[in-house]
């Protein structure tokens, strides 16, 4: 059963649930990214590969298996017809183009699709782990965040200013304000959430940005 | 040749200042018996090699915890906070690199290739120091193989002659380190007879494995 939207990272992970279609091999991030399942549409089922060497990324049924963690290291279940595999097969899924979406979370992201979310120089600097390779080899790279960060500075910036997962790799922006995509003339502003107005969007985006003539605007 | 060793016989591999691999993803997949002998063995100045340095109790967080690390070589500290205060503290060296590019920095150094050329890092600070190549109009980061003295390895199940099959997600990094170092150790739950796991079913051959810990005992 669908939940019922009541927050904003639940705003933010079902409409990434939208972009993902029938069939699609999908890999997804920690923290919010993980919700994103629970808002399949009906009719749309994915598979989910985890980094850490399968695909048929489940949720937890029955006992736990000490040996079937997901990408966060936490006890997972894997679903009938699922596989596993190597680290190494892992990333050659991944970098290889093999992985049609991936669906991450992100710290900063700018007007060129660069992307920042793996450390904060002096104050967390736990590491990349898989997101780089991710973020090259993932067909499709949509980052899925909250809109400011928790001092309600932008995220949506001109130039990112933390050091960068990558460069220019960013297609979607998913926020509980609103959906960029990132093009090669900079950010088109594709939708506003439900009852966010185009002032806030504005107010709370730091990068310029086009909007598409198709949004109908009240 | 009885590869069958007893934790003993495995610290007289172990030595101050080398270069250790270990298999596993947050402890997953991981020899917590052969990272206990480093631990009795007082081996110190340690080069690790591992996916991340998992919890300060489990997996291979211990070598860090116990300050056995000089160096380590991972995609990930972020789970073990002792890792980034000895790192601040300048207390062990910490290379992060990004977790396919481990992957195949290991396998190259086990495959007998000069290294591997990835677009993973590219205008990023994982490309700081490394020679870039163009090939057909796209740049790549060179990078170099990963060898190491010793392999501690974690694996389900293997025959007397070293045929190893693995478990679940606890595969991660342990085949590749199979091949990328002079003296690769194994800890399996179940040791069964050569002739018992069908030759399909072998996940990594037994020529590479040189010693054998069964921690579940033998199963007849």
């Amino acid at each position: 059963m669908t939940p019922t939207i009541i927050n904003p990272k639940q705003i933010i992970a079902a409409r990434v649930a939208r972009e993902l279609k029938d069939g699609n091999v999908v890999n997804l991030g920690i923290g919010l990214p993980t919700m994103v399942p629970h808002f399949l549409p009906e009719g749309v089922n994915v598979i989910l590969q985890s980094e850490n060497g399968y695909i048929g990324l489940g949720p937890l049924e029955g006992e736990v298996d000490p040996d079937i963690v997901n990408a966060g290291g936490q006890p997972a279940g894997i679903v009938s017809g699922g596989a596993f595999f190597d680290s190494l097969f892992s990333f050659e899924l991944i970098r290889g183009g093999h992985i049609d979406v991936t669906v991450l979370g992100g710290l900063e992201v700018d007007e060129e699709g660069n992307l920042a979310n793996w450390m904060v120089p002096g104050k967390m600097v736990p590491g990349m782990g898989g997101a780089m390779d991710l973020v090259t080899g993932a067909k499709k790279v949509i980052i899925a965040m909250e809109h400011t960060a928790k001092n309600g500075s932008s995220k949506v910036l001109k130039k990112c200013r933390l050091p960068l997962t990558g460069k220019g790799v960013v297609d979607l922006i998913v926020t509980e304000l609103a959906v960029f995509r990132v093009t090669e003339a900079g950010l088109l502003l594709e939708e506003l959430q439900e009852g966010v107005d185009l002032e806030t969007v504005q107010e709370k985006t730091e990068a310029s940005f086009r909007i598409n003539p198709k949004l109908q605007i009240s | 040749m009885n590869k069958i060793t007893s934790l003993e016989e495995v610290s007289s591999f172990l030595k101050d200042g080398m270069t250790i691999m270990a298999g596993g993803f947050m402890g997953v997949g991981t020899p917590q018996e052969l990272i206990s002998a480093i631990l009795k063995a007082d081996v110190k100045n340690i080069t690790l090699i591992a996916n991340d340095t998992a919890f300060v109790e489990t997996g291979v967080g211990p070598l860090i915890t116990n300050k056995r690390v000089k160096k380590v070589i991972a995609s990930h500290i972020g789970t073990n906070p002792e890792t980034g205060r000895q790192m601040i503290a300048g207390e062990v060296e910490v290379e992060l690199v990004p977790q396919g590019t481990l992957a195949e920095r290991v396998r190259a150094g086990g495959a007998g290739l000069g290294g591997v050329l990835t677009p993973t890092g590219v205008g990023t600070v994982a490309e700081e120091g490394k020679e870039k190549l163009m090939v057909d109009g796209r740049e790549y980061l060179l990078e170099k193989p990963l060898r190491a003295e010793v392999a501690l390895l974690k694996a389900y199940k293997a025959d007397k002659a070293g045929n190893l099959v693995y478990h679940r997600s606890a595969r991660n990094f342990n085949p590749l380190m199979a091949l990328a170092a002079d003296t690769v150790i194994v800890q399996v739950e179940q040791l069964v007879e050569i002739g018992e796991i069908d030759p399909d079913e072998v996940m990594t051959p037994g020529i590479l494995i040189d010693k054998i810990i069964v921690n579940g005992g033998y199963v007849s």
